[in-house]
């Protein structure tokens, strides 16, 4: 009975200990950046390697976000968004290639 | 002539006195519909809103400019941008003289959507002009980018730059919308500035040069981004002519002044204004009351004496 319940405990621990991974996992992924008034809010970002970081735009015109060479979204229309996933540390400098004097920073440590 | 409706507002910064000294190149109105000019001794000279030309009867060259119909775009500053094309045109088509052509200086479409250019080309059409287009930044937005090119950039060099001649007067069309960088302006590249320093070899210097292009060529706010990286190197290629006209869209609202024998000059949108630089925490959209949309557009607001049939060019004032 008791290594019964202990192996049940140990299993509802381990799967416990696994949401809670996931959950702060996903909460440690879900970042946003905004775009509001042709600019990036916050500007300049810095996350964990591994991160998420999803752009959304609130302006009635379209943007994209562009790191040369790292990533590049399509078009983002009213309330679009895109996102990326950094798997590298670095420092990724980007801008909105139809109006580039937009720009910003995810810092990946 | 302040009862005409003339809002230059902050372009005033820009605008030299020399304009109203030389009369170079002279405004009347302005409004969405377009902007009339008319080639007379060389001189491209703006009759104004089509309104207001409509009773005007230039003799030579005559060309229309309109600029910035964002077919597509639907959000609150103009739900209906198809639809103020659908007015300009049809002023355009109730002038009593016809214009020799009409340029469109880009941003045709909102998102180059194939259908935002079919309903474009559906209506521009309607007014059986010729048209000579540069494209927007708004026109490249296809996955492909494609569309634009297939539509209007066949026959021309590059991302689409090319140009003509009308009635002794050279015609540049460029392109400033591509291939630009982090934190710049517009951007015309090398490979278009070298073209158009052979495009302009061995011409005579005396003859009229108008350069269209989507960006303004000079810097009107780059904190906006409004202004073209590499213009410079393109206006020098053209200010040892005599008279030179550039012609922009993108800002969405008139802005003029005058360097030299160089005139510049921004056109209105068909669909929606635009703050003036430093007025507004962006540059986006500007949303009016609905009975001034048609006011800042000037389809419906053009201001012209009825029975005056001498429209000519009248000086504007310039505030600021």
């Amino acid at each position: 009975m008791i290594p019964f319940t202990l192996r049940v405990h140990g299993k509802l621990a381990m799967a416990a200990a696994i949401l809670l991974c996931l959950g702060a996992h996903a909460f440690a992924e879900d970042t946003e950046v905004t775009i509001d008034n042709f600019t990036f809010s916050p500007a300049e970002l810095t996350v964990k390697v591994g991160t998420t970081v999803t752009w959304k735009n609130h302006d009635d015109i379209p943007h994209t976000v562009v790191s040369a060479g790292k990533f590049r979204s399509k078009t983002l229309d009213t309330d679009d968004g895109y996102s990326f996933t950094f798997t590298a540390a670095g420092a990724y400098k980007y801008f909105c290639s139809l109006h580039p004097h937009m720009t910003g920073m995810i810092k990946v440590e | 002539m302040s009862e005409f409706d003339h809002d230059h507002g902050e372009s005033g910064r820009n605008h030299s006195p020399g304009l109203s000294r030389r009369r170079v190149l002279e405004c009347m109105t302005w409004a969405g519909t377009g902007v009339l000019w008319t080639i007379s001794g060389g001189v491209p000279r703006s009759l104004g809103l089509v309104d207001s030309a409509m009773a005007a009867a230039p003799a030579g060259l005559s060309f229309l400019q309109i600029s910035d119909s964002h077919v597509g775009f639907d959000k609150p500053a103009n739900p209906n941008a198809l639809g103020t094309l659908e007015e300009a045109i049809a002023r355009i088509n109730a002038m009593p003289a016809r214009p020799s052509f009409m340029i469109h200086t880009g941003d045709i479409t909102h998102l180059s959507k194939a259908a935002e250019f079919d309903n474009a080309e559906r209506i521009i059409s309607q007014a059986k002009l010729d048209v000579h287009y540069v494209p927007g930044e708004h026109d490249f937005l296809d996955e492909d980018v494609k569309l634009y090119r297939e539509r209007y950039g066949r026959g021309a060099k590059g991302a689409g730059w090319y140009s003509f001649d009308a009635n002794g007067v050279h015609f540049i069309g460029l392109v400033n919308v591509v291939d630009l960088k982090a934190g710049g302006l517009g951007n015309l590249g090398a490979e278009q500035l070298a073209w158009l320093e052979d495009d302009l070899k061995g011409r005579s210097r005396s003859t009229p040069i108008v350069v269209f292009a989507h960006i303004p060529l000079w810097t009107v706010y780059p904190e906006w981004g409004w202004g073209t990286e590499d213009g410079a190197r393109a206006l020098e290629y053209v200010k040892g002519f005599g008279s030179v006209t550039v012609l922009n869209g993108h800002i969405h609202q008139v802005m003029q002044k005058v360097e030299g024998n160089v005139t510049f000059h921004t056109a209105r949108s068909t669909a929606f204004p635009q703050p003036a630089p430093g007025t507004a925490p962006s540059p986006g959209p500007m949303k009016v009351a609905d009975d001034k949309l048609r006011g800042l557009l000037g389809v419906a607001s053009i201001n012209f004496k009825p029975g005056d049939q001498r429209l000519a060019i009248i000086d504007t004032p310039l505030q600021g």
